[in-house]
Formats: structure tokens, C-alpha cells, sequence
């Protein structure tokens, strides 16, 4: 300790303990999350996808959701969220869930797209529910984009902002950024509400309207910015602060050179 | 100065002014230490200062032709690639840049002009004290004694107090134009604006319609945990008659659906319909539209200003500025197995206002 | 130059004709070689003047094609993902502006970042206005005119904002119409009046473009003359510097320095403005879709400049009484109506205040440095931070989805934060002022301290401290002392009481706290000897120049002495350690 102690002072050692703290941390971490897909990869291929999804359910969410998916304390019951649950879900990475917190944040999907479509089998059979969008639902090539705007200002702005760059929740939950949402992770969210958002059902909102609202969330995706930098669409808040920091910056940097006595 | 001056002591450092020769317009030059600039000393360098300066003025113009010719050339509509802007209209990017580089160069020209090659030596002036001279003031004073004593202002009481009376008088017409900025249409003659907050387009058996689509709701399309917005249905006729948003500002409401044993407490017996609840969409705090609805934790978020209220439990709220809870809307089923109003809403909806009570 | 062109002389020509009509020569030969004192910090109120100019060019621009109508129509212009929606005709007009006329997005960012910028530019004006204290007698009325441009400028902001009619705007003004709402007795009779009813009516923004365009650029313009006018005959304030003195201004000509620089910095505030408005997306209306009441988006903020009143609406506990059946918003009044009114009132009054407290009443042409007014400078950053605390409240969804922080625990922090920390920036401020003066006496009684370590004969190490330059004397110099009011008597010579103890105790206790614990300047004396001191070090370094001028090698050794023989380069180094082996 004597060393260290001598020593620590020195901005070499200190860096080379951040660099080592992080190291540890770091692979900790990676060997953590690399448990899972070791995991899952020896259960694929046994018996039929039913059984093959409930023992991946088993290792993966029961702990949360109940050995016979019925809830406990720490997760919902999945009897009757349908196969479009577990792939929304699992696929965007949400579930499972790494840490508890105020929400389930999107993160990299551990599961291979067998081992998904397993659980959602499993899921289905215990309950009747929503079955995952096929590709014809999800074809929006011939959809009306204007109704699928005056859609998302109905049913989504007010989440997930006009321009889908998402928005606050209370207690530190939100509504997620829709810029990298897939058709089908929009599809499945408006059948399943997944979290908090609310279910907007195919009685509700019929294929053809889910349909025009997914073109639209393509739309604000794809769209090129009329006007250049977009500053990323958050409203007037950004604006001020590029004008307070950009603007304000340039125009004093101007204000002082005319000041400044030539050589 | 008629006060002590605290810079007094110091005047004395301008005292010793250097005598150089005075110019018109401002004399004399200050007593700063002056530094030659290259500009000064250095004919080439002054040449070179020179053709900066007229070369930027030139490239102005440049800008500007090709500002027009952006302006002739590049289609409203087309789409350019540009690092870190990403996907940016041409037109506008184009427009923008030339216009402005166009007059930036004139104002750094003109900028650099005057720091290269006029003087920079700092010249001194005299200020004098705002007040005005004695003698200006007693003519002042003079002035207005002859006038108040010529118009007998001051002898003739009841001209002026009638004056006095008129010109408070005279400005009433023009507030009393104002009174017809509302002109009530037929339906709202006689009601006082609190009256008129006070109703909306909900009457017993008004068909709930999902707004957007229009269609009606049944209780088996809403879902438990689903969330629908919803106008009345003839709201639609109404607007084509008043042709304004008056009437969807009132009625609009949202309808959830919960499990009916996670309903804690309503406004009004029975007022869901199996677990459909329907509640105003019009903040209390000062009439946001809100449809931020949590399902797992029934709380309604608004957007504006964050206040917060449980649908579960009587539309309280449970966070923020909101003073009262949202106002909830008693719901059934007609014959045809469509949701329907009941009634209108029992409180006035939207922001507080001083007649509410 | 003895010739005179043919332009000169039409120029000439000119001047007379116009002369012998309005007497012009006279104000010419006064004015044109008017002296202006120059400083980066006078620019700011010349940004403010120039954004102005370029929101009333790009406006006439806008007036051409917008249409401010409220009656509905079904969209058919290029912007495809609103094609065949029902909208108002003003919000149609806005996007045929910024699809179907060439330049017209352009013109409208070029409108929507200039008045961001002017308001903003008459802020940070003001800031310098305010911790200079420029405001101080003879220029009480300019800054009551500065305060009421700046509240004029919200407005025209506001108003501005409000009339593209898309979903922002519409909420903004529906938040506008629920504050109106809650004002006690006239209230919903004034809303009714000004919305033609109900909200949102078809009449609001017809009305409001009249105010926009008109009736508050025209007062704004009005008030500008004046502002300026006051400045050209109050003559600018200046620093305090060498040969600068209460009773003199040094600086520039109007012709030409200034003309050249003044006139070029609004070409270059112009030209930032149109680059940044062909650059960057402002307010683009065609995402936030028609506004219908019934509808909203996250996010839902106001410009800037509007933020705080916002804030302090999120932040505010919801209170609300009914007395006799009356509602009395609480909730809404405090931090809409009563605080800016607060705020905007006690700015404007401030230089009156100052001047009672202190009992002030000479001209001051000389500015203060902000560390010698630490009770004012103190007041200043207190009521920004506020200010700033509230802008977070109304950017509190924005940061706690930025940030991944909870909406609830970021209106709770300022909901203490709002009563604590302006305190703490006020103790701290007034604080660091006072150190800041004690440096300054430090160096006024024994130099610069020059970082260079020097070995006497006799072994003593010392510091070298030089003297100061003629500039930083005059600008430490013009420090004055400033004297608490004298604590009243309660009763005269004569025995008769003092009527007025009471007032004359609280102004005294208020200057005593105004004026409290100042860093007294040294006197003459005690500067010359300080300042022989220093000369005196200067002296003994003296031998060490005689070969070298230390200060210049200093700069280009990065601090290392440099002594004869020392190698200068690395060459040279490596040649010197061959040589010795």
C-alpha cells in the first residue's frame, strides 16, 4: 500500500487505475451478458417449438413472470399477450430484463429469430392472443400517408412526440424514440401495448389504419430536412440552446475581433 | 458636475495631453500609448490590406450571382446529401449559404477596411453634464408662467375642471367599440362565457365515435390496458354548421379500458361500463389536450405542464400544477351495442376560470 | 486630394439643398465626428438593434404570402404527407411559404431565428447593461425603455409564434387563453372577447396578426428611436482605462471608424443570420401537423424566451381556493401573472431603488467594474440563476428524456432549488467580488506577481514583482470608495424627535448591507510605495537584462530563463553535449 500510496498522486497511476477499474468492470460485464446466448444455444433443436420455447421460457423468464406464466410480483402474467408480445418483446432486446428500473430499455436481442419464435409459440399456446403481424399486414407500399399522420397526432404524438423523437413519462418512464422502430416493432406495439403505452386493438385501429400510421413513422424516418440541420427535432428547446451556444458564439467572437487593435 | 466627482483625482492623468495637431471634428487625440500597425509603417502591407479588402467586396457580388443562380436553377423539391446536415433540401441550404457569405463578405470587408487602413488612434471628447444652463430653465420657467396666465388656466376653474371632465370622458367610445369582439352566435345569445364553459356537445345517448375514424365504439374493440380518442358523433355535423373547432375543444375525451377491479373509485356510480372509463381530454391546469395514458399505472401524463391524474381513482390528481381532477363522462351502451354518453359531463371541463366556483 | 470629383461635388451640392431646407449642416458638423468608446460588450445592444432590423425585412417578405385566416381548408400543395388534410388557411399559407415559394423557408428561418436572436441579444444587453451599472443616473429612462422593448419583444415573439396556426402554435395559445382564463372577475370575459367566444374561435389570429405586424413593431420601432437618441445625446458609457475620465468619452469617430465598424458588424449580423437560416431547421410547422384543440404533442414547448413563464407553471404546487364561490387559481396566477409581473416591475425600478439605497446622485459615465458593485453584481447573477432554474423547469421533459432523469424529480429539485440556490449565488458572488477586489489591492500595493523565483547575493530567494502597466493602474484606480448612509439620530440637537428614524434606519441598514465590507483602495501613497517596491525587485532583476530581455525570451522558451550560452535549439543542444564529451 505504501506504494500505492506514494505513487498515487502521479497521473500515470491514476489513469492506469481508471483503466484497470475499467477492464474489470467491462469484462465482468461481458461475461455476464455472453452467459445467455451460450444458454439458449444448447436448448434449440429438442423436441417440438412448443417445448423447446417453455424450457427457453423457463432459463429466461420464469423467474419474473412464473413458472406457469402467470405473473408474481415481479412481472405481468403473459397467459393471453400472444406470440406479438414475445416478439416485440424478445426481439427488440426489452426483455429480459437486465436490471429493474423505471423501464425497460431497448438493448441488443441475445436470442437467435428460432429461439424467438419458440417463446412466442409457447406464449400462444397457453392463451389466445395476438399473433405476430404477417407480411402482408405489414406491407405499407400502398398506404395513405396523410391519414397516417392525422392518425399519429391522434393516437401517438402525444407519447411519442410529432416527430417520434420520443417523450417523458412520469417517474422517469418514456416513451420510446421511433427513428430506428421497424414496421413490424410498430405493428406489435400498437397490438400488445407493451409496458405502459396502451393497446390500440385491430377493432380500433384496422390493419389498413395501422398500416397508414406505419408509413407515416417511415416518413418522419426517411424524410430529408427541408430547412438543413434538423437539431434533432426536439422543439424549440434545442433551438434555444443553439442559439445560445452557436449563434451567440459566433456573434460575440465577431463583436470581438472588431475590437481587437490590428498589427 | 455639481456633485463630488470621484474621478477627480484622476483627471489629472489627461492633464498632460499630448499636443498634436487638432483635426475637425474631434480634438484632441488621446493620450494612449500608440502602437504602428504594419498597415502603417509598411507601404506593401497597406497595398495588400487594400486588395483584401476589394477582393472580399468582390466575391460579394459573386455570392450574389449565384444566389440567383441557385435561385433559377435548383427545383424546390430536390434533396441533397451534405456531411454531418445529412439529407438537406438543395433550395434552402443554397439560398441561405450564398445570401449570407454574399453579406458576411461585405461586413467583414467594410470591418477590416476600417481596422487595416483608417486611423487607430483613439480620439477624445468633452462630455457635459444633461442638466440644462440656469438660464435656460428660467426661460423655461418664464415660459410657462405667460402661458398659464395668458390662458387663464389657473382663474378659469370651470374650464378646467369641465376640460378635465371631457378628456376623461372621451376615450369611452373606444372601449365601448370593443364590447362586440364576441358577438354570441344564435344558440349562445344570452349566456354568459360561464354558461357556455359550462356544456358541452354530450347529451344522453350521444354515440361515442373513435376520433380520426369516426366509427363508433363498441365495448369488445377496447381492450383491457387500450386507449382510445374519441369525439361525440354528431360533432361532425356541428362543425360543418359553426365551421370551428369550438365544439371538439369542449367534448373531446379519451376512453380506457381496466380491469374493473383495479378501479379504486369514480365520480359518479356505475358511470363505467365494464371497466370503460371515459374522462374529459382537457387538462384542468389551463386546457392541454392530454392523452399521455400510462395503462399499468392508469395515470394521465399532459405534455404542457406535467399535471398528473389517476383514472382509476376518480381522475384525482396526483402530481402537478392541476388543482382538479379531470372530469369524467357517465357511459352505456345503446340498443345497437355502441358505447354512449349518458349525459354531459357534471362539472365544467378545462381550465378553472372565476365563475366556475 | 485638392480635386474634387463630379460625385463630391453632386455630394456637396446635396448637403447644401438639403441645408437650406432643414438645416442639416448643423447637426453634420456636431455630430459626424462624434466620439463612440469601443468595447465587444457595447456590440450586444447593436446585435439586438440589427436582428431587429432583418425581423422587419424577412416580415414584409412574409406578409406577402401568408394569409392570417382561420377558415378551413383542404391542403393541396407539395409537402406530401399533408396533402388532402383539413387546415386553416393560415397554416396552409405557412407551408406554401416553405414548399411552393422559392426562398420563402429561407425567409421564414431568417424570421423565426432573428427573433430568437433579438430577444436573446436584448438579454445579454441588458446583463452588461446591469452588471456595468450603465443604468445609473443620467440613463434611468433608457433603461425603463430597455426593460419595456424587452416585454414588447416577448410579445411580438409570442404573437409571432402563435400564427402559423400548426399544433405548437395552437397549443401555445390555448395555454395563453387558459392563463386568461383564471385572471380573477374579468377573466372569461376577456377571453371571450379576444378569442370571439369560444376557444379557438375563427377570429384569434386574424386579430393577433394586426398586433404582430403592427400595433407592437410599431411601438418597438418608436421606443428603438428613442433608445438611441437618448444614447447619442447621453453620449456613450465607457470603461474605465488610461485618459479616461467621468467627463470625456475616448474612442472612435463616427466617421469613419465607426460608420465602418458599425455598419459592417450589421452586414455580418445579417449575414449569420441568412446563413443560419439557409443552415438549420427552425420551428419546422409541417411536422407538428394543423392544430385541432384536441390534440397535442410531447414535448410541447415554448421559444426561449417564453420557457420560464413555462417553467414556473410546472414548478408551481397546485393551489387553488373558492371563496363565496368565487375560483381564485392560485395555481396558475402566482407563476403566470403576479411573478413576471414581479420580475419585469423590479428590473424596471431597480436603478431607482439602487440610487435611494445608496443615497447616489452624481452622473456616472465611467462603468463600474462588476467585482467593485458586489451587492449589485451579487443581485444580477441571483435573479439569472432563477431565471435560468426556471428555464429548466420548462425544459424539464426534454432533459429528463436527454438525461434518462424522472419529470417528478426534477420538478420537486426546483421546487427547493428555486429558494436555495439563488441565495447560495448571491453569497458566492458577492464573495468572489471581494476577493477579487483584495487581488486587485494586492497588486495595487506590491505589483504583479511575476512568477519568476530570483536568488539575491546573499542567498534569499525572492519574488520578482513588477509594476503595473499605465492601463491597469487606471482600470484598478477607478475603484471608488463608497460610504454607507449615515445611521440616523433619533432625535436632533435640540431634543425634537425624528419623525422619520424608522425610514432613515432601513435605508441605512439597506446601504450599510449594499456597501458592506469592501475592500478599501489603497491610498496614493500607499500605491506609489507599493509600486517603488516593485520597480525596486525590477531593479535587482535589472543585471539579468543587461545581457537578455528576459521578458521576451520568457515568451518564447515557455518560461525558461534563457542564459548566454544556453543552447536556443535542439540542434544547437545536441551539438554543445557532443562538444563536451
Amino acid at each position: 500500500m505504501k506504494f500505492l500510496a506514494a505513487r498515487r498522486r502521479s497521473p500515470f497511476v491514476a489513469s492506469a487505475l481508471l483503466i484497470g477499474a475499467l477492464v474489470v468492470v467491462g469484462g465482468g460485464y461481458a461475461a455476464v451478458a455472453s452467459v445467455q446466448p451460450a444458454e439458449a444455444a444448447m436448448a434449440v433443436g429438442s423436441e417440438t417449438q412448443v417445448e423447446s420455447g417453455r424450457q427457453l421460457y423457463l432459463e429466461g423468464c420464469s423467474s419474473c413472470h412464473g413458472l406457469e406464466a402467470q405473473g408474481t410480483q415481479s412481472g405481468p402474467t403473459l397467459i393471453g399477450v400472444g406470440a406479438a408480445a414475445v416478439n416485440f418483446q424478445v426481439g427488440s432486446g426489452r426483455m429480459p430484463l437486465a436490471a429493474p428500473g423505471a423501464q425497460a430499455p431497448s438493448k441488443e436481442n441475445v436470442y437467435s429469430d428460432e429461439d424467438i419464435a419458440a417463446m412466442a409459440a409457447y406464449i400462444a399456446s397457453l392463451a389466445p392472443g395476438p399473433a405476430i403481424p404477417t407480411a402482408e399486414q405489414l406491407d405499407y407500399a400502398d398506404a395513405d400517408v396523410a391519414y397516417g399522420g392525422e392518425l399519429f397526432r391522434i393516437n401517438c404524438a402525444q407519447c411519442h412526440q410529432a416527430a417520434g423523437q420520443g417523450g417523458a413519462l412520469t417517474q422517469g418512464k418514456y416513451a420510446p424514440n421511433l427513428m430506428q422502430a421497424e414496421p413490424i416493432e410498430i405493428y406489435e406495439a400498437m397490438l400488445t401495448g407493451p409496458q405502459n403505452m396502451p393497446v390500440f386493438s385491430d377493432a380500433q385501429l384496422p390493419t389498413k389504419d395501422k398500416q397508414a400510421i406505419i408509413a407515416y413513422v417511415r416518413e418522419l424516418q426517411d424524410s430529408a430536412s427541408p430547412g438543413g440541420l434538423t437539431l434533432g427535432r426536439f422543439g424549440p428547446v434545442t433551438e434555444g440552446v443553439f442559439l445560445a451556444t452557436a449563434i451567440f458564439a459566433a456573434l460575440i467572437a465577431a463583436a470581438v475581433w472588431i475590437g481587437i487593435k490590428s498589427r | 458636475m455639481t456633485e463630488i466627482s470621484p474621478r477627480e483625482g484622476h483627471s489629472d492623468a489627461s492633464a498632460h495631453e499630448v499636443a498634436r495637431p487638432a483635426k475637425p471634428g474631434y480634438s484632441p487625440v488621446a493620450d494612449v500609448p500608440h502602437r504602428p500597425r504594419a498597415t502603417d509603417v509598411d507601404p506593401k502591407a497597406a497595398r495588400r490590406a487594400e486588395r483584401q479588402v476589394a477582393s472580399m467586396f468582390l466575391l460579394s457580388m459573386l455570392f450574389v450571382v449565384l444566389f440567383v443562380v441557385a435561385y433559377v436553377a435548383i427545383d424546390k423539391t430536390t434533396v441533397v446529401y451534405i456531411p454531418v446536415m445529412g439529407d438537406v433540401g438543395a433550395s434552402n441550404v443554397a439560398l441561405g449559404f450564398t445570401f449570407g457569405v454574399a453579406i458576411l463578405l461585405i461586413g467583414t470587408a467594410a470591418i477590416q477596411w476600417s481596422k487595416k487602413l483608417m486611423p487607430d488612434v483613439e480620439v477624445v471628447q468633452e462630455r457635459h453634464d444633461q442638466l440644462s444652463p440656469r438660464r435656460a430653465t428660467a426661460e423655461a420657467a418664464a415660459n410657462y408662467e405667460r402661458g398659464k396666465d395668458e390662458s387663464g388656466f389657473a382663474r378659469f376653474k370651470l374650464i378646467r375642471r369641465t376640460l378635465i371632465g371631457a378628456l376623461v370622458v372621451f376615450p369611452i367610445p373606444m372601449v365601448v367599440l370593443l364590447r362586440d369582439l364576441w358577438v354570441p352566435t344564435e344558440a349562445d345569445e344570452g349566456k354568459s362565457p360561464a354558461d357556455i364553459l359550462s356544456t358541452t356537445l354530450w347529451t344522453e345517448g350521444s354515440r361515442i365515435v373513435s376520433d380520426g375514424t369516426y366509427a363508433p365504439v363498441k365495448p369488445e374493440d377496447l381492450p383491457v390496458g387500450g386507449l382510445i380518442s374519441a369525439v361525440p358523433e354528431d360533432l361532425r355535423e356541428v362543425e360543418e354548421v359553426t365551421e370551428n373547432l369550438n365544439a371538439r375543444g369542449k367534448a373531446a375525451i379519451i376512453l380506457v379500458r381496466m380491469d374493473p377491479s383495479e378501479i379504486r373509485a369514480q365520480q359518479g356510480d356505475g358511470w363505467d361500463y365494464q371497466g370503460i372509463l371515459a374522462y374529459s381530454k382537457i387538462c384542468t391546469h389551463v386546457g392541454c389536450p392530454i392523452a399521455l395514458y400510462e395503462q399499468r399505472t392508469h395515470h394521465l401524463l399532459c405534455p404542457c405542464h406535467q399535471s398528473t391524474f389517476d383514472l382509476a381513482d376518480a381522475g384525482n390528481v396526483v402530481f402537478g400544477p392541476a388543482a382538479r381532477r379531470m372530469p369524467q363522462l357517465p357511459i352505456g351502451v345503446d340498443e345497437e351495442g355502441y358505447l354512449v354518453a349518458l349525459s354531459d359531463f357534471a362539472e365544467p371541463i378545462g381550465p378553472s376560470f372565476w365563475e366556475r366556483g | 486630394m485638392t480635386t474634387t470629383s463630379p460625385v463630391e461635388k453632386a455630394g456637396g451640392a446635396t448637403a447644401t439643398y438639403v441645408d437650406q431646407r432643414i438645416g442639416s449642416n448643423k447637426f453634420l458638423s456636431r455630430n459626424l465626428g462624434k466620439v463612440f468608446p469601443e468595447h465587444w460588450s457595447f456590440m450586444l445592444g447593436e446585435i439586438a438593434l440589427y436582428s431587429f432590423i432583418v425581423v422587419l425585412l424577412t416580415g414584409v417578405f412574409l406578409t406577402l404570402w401568408f394569409k392570417p385566416s382561420m377558415v378551413e381548408v383542404i391542403y393541396d400543395g407539395s409537402y406530401v404527407p399533408l396533402q388532402g388534410v383539413k387546415m386553416s388557411e393560415a397554416y396552409a399559407s405557412s407551408l406554401d411559404i416553405s414548399f411552393d415559394i422559392r426562398g420563402g423557408l429561407l425567409l421564414r428561418q431568417m424570421h423565426h431565428w432573428s427573433a430568437l436572436i433579438f430577444i436573446a441579444a436584448m438579454a445579454v444587453h441588458m446583463f452588461r447593461v446591469f452588471f456595468t451599472g450603465a443604468f445609473r443616473k443620467p440613463r434611468e429612462f433608457n433603461w425603463i425603455i430597455g426593460i419595456v422593448l424587452t416585454t414588447l419583444g416577448l410579445l411580438a415573439g409570442f404573437s409571432g409564434y402563435s400564427l402559423p396556426d400548426d399544433l405548437l402554435s395552437g397549443t401555445g395559445l390555448q395555454i395563453a387563453r387558459g392563463i386568461m382564463q383564471a385572471a380573477p372577475i374579468v377573466g372569461t370575459w376577456a377571453a371571450f372577447l379576444l378569442f370571439d367566444g369560444e376557444f379557438p374561435g375563427t377570429e384569434f389570429i386574424s386579430r393577433l396578426y394586426g398586433v404582430h405586424i403592427l400595433l407592437i413593431p410599431g411601438i418597438i420601432l418608436a421606443l428603438v428611436t428613442v433608445h438611441l437618441m437618448l444614447v447619442w445625446t447621453q453620449k456613450h458609457t465607457q470603461f474605465p482605462g488610461p485618459g479616461r475620465t467621468n467627463d470625456n468619452v475616448v474612442g472612435y469617430p463616427l466617421l469613419p471608424i465607426y460608420m465602418a465598424k458599425a455598419g459592417g458588424f450589421f452586414f455580418v449580423v445579417f449575414g449569420i443570420i441568412a446563413l443560419v437560416g439557409g443552415l438549420v431547421t427552425v420551428n419546422p410547422i409541417w411536422i407538428f401537423g394543423p392544430y385541432t384543440p384536441d390534440q397535442v404533442s410531447a414535448g410541447s414547448q415554448p421559444d426561449w424566451y417564453i420557457g420560464f413563464l413555462d417553467g414556473a407553471l410546472r414548478v408551481m404546487p397546485n393551489i387553488e381556493s373558492v371563496i363565496f364561490g368565487w375560483t381564485i387559481s392560485w395555481n396558475i396566477m402566482i407563476p403566470a401573472m403576479i411573478l413576471p409581473g414581479i420580475l419585469f416591475t423590479a428590473a424596471g425600478l431597480y436603478p431607482f431603488i439602487e440610487a435611494w439605497v445608496t443615497g447616489d446622485k452624481r452622473e456616472h459615465n465611467l462603468l463600474d467594474r462588476p467585482r467593485n458593485a458586489p451587492t449589485r453584481t451579487a443581485f444580477g447573477m441571483m435573479a439569472i440563476v432563477f431565471y435560468a432554474l426556471l428555464w429548466v423547469g420548462g425544459a424539464n421533459d426534454i432533459i429528463a428524456v436527454a438525461f434518462d432523469l424522472s419529470i417528478n424529480s426534477i420538478i420537486w429539485f426546483l421546487r427547493v432549488a428555486l429558494f436555495v440556490v439563488p441565495p447560495i449565488v448571491f453569497v458566492v458572488t458577492r464573495r468572489t467580488c471581494l476577493s477579487l477586489q483584495r487581488r486587485d489591492r494586492e497588486k495595487l500595493l506590491h505589483g504583479y506577481e511575476s512568477g519568476r523565483i530570483l536568488r539575491l547575493p546573499h542567498g534569499e530567494f525572492i519574488e520578482v514583482h513588477q509594476p503595473l502597466s499605465v492601463k491597469d493602474m487606471a482600470v484598478i484606480t477607478s475603484k471608488t470608495d463608497h460610504v454607507a448612509l449615515p445611521a440616523p439620530e433619533k432625535a436632533d440637537a435640540d431634543g425634537v424627535r425624528n419623525k422619520h428614524y424608522r425610514w432613515q434606519m432601513m435605508r441605512h441598514r439597506l446601504s450599510s448591507f449594499f456597501y458592506g465590507q469592501n475592500i478599501p483602495q489603497p491610498s496614493m501613497a500607499e500605491i506609489e510605495a507599493g509600486q517603488h517596491h516593485a520597480a525596486h525587485d525590477a531593479e535587482l532583476e535589472a543585471p539579468l537584462h543587461d545581457y537578455e530581455d528576459a521578458d521576451e525570451l520568457r515568451r518564447a522558451h515557455g518560461g525558461v530563463l534563457h542564459h548566454p550560452g544556453m543552447a536556443e535549439t535542439n540542434t544547437e543542444q545536441i551539438e554543445q553535449d557532443r562538444s563536451q564529451h
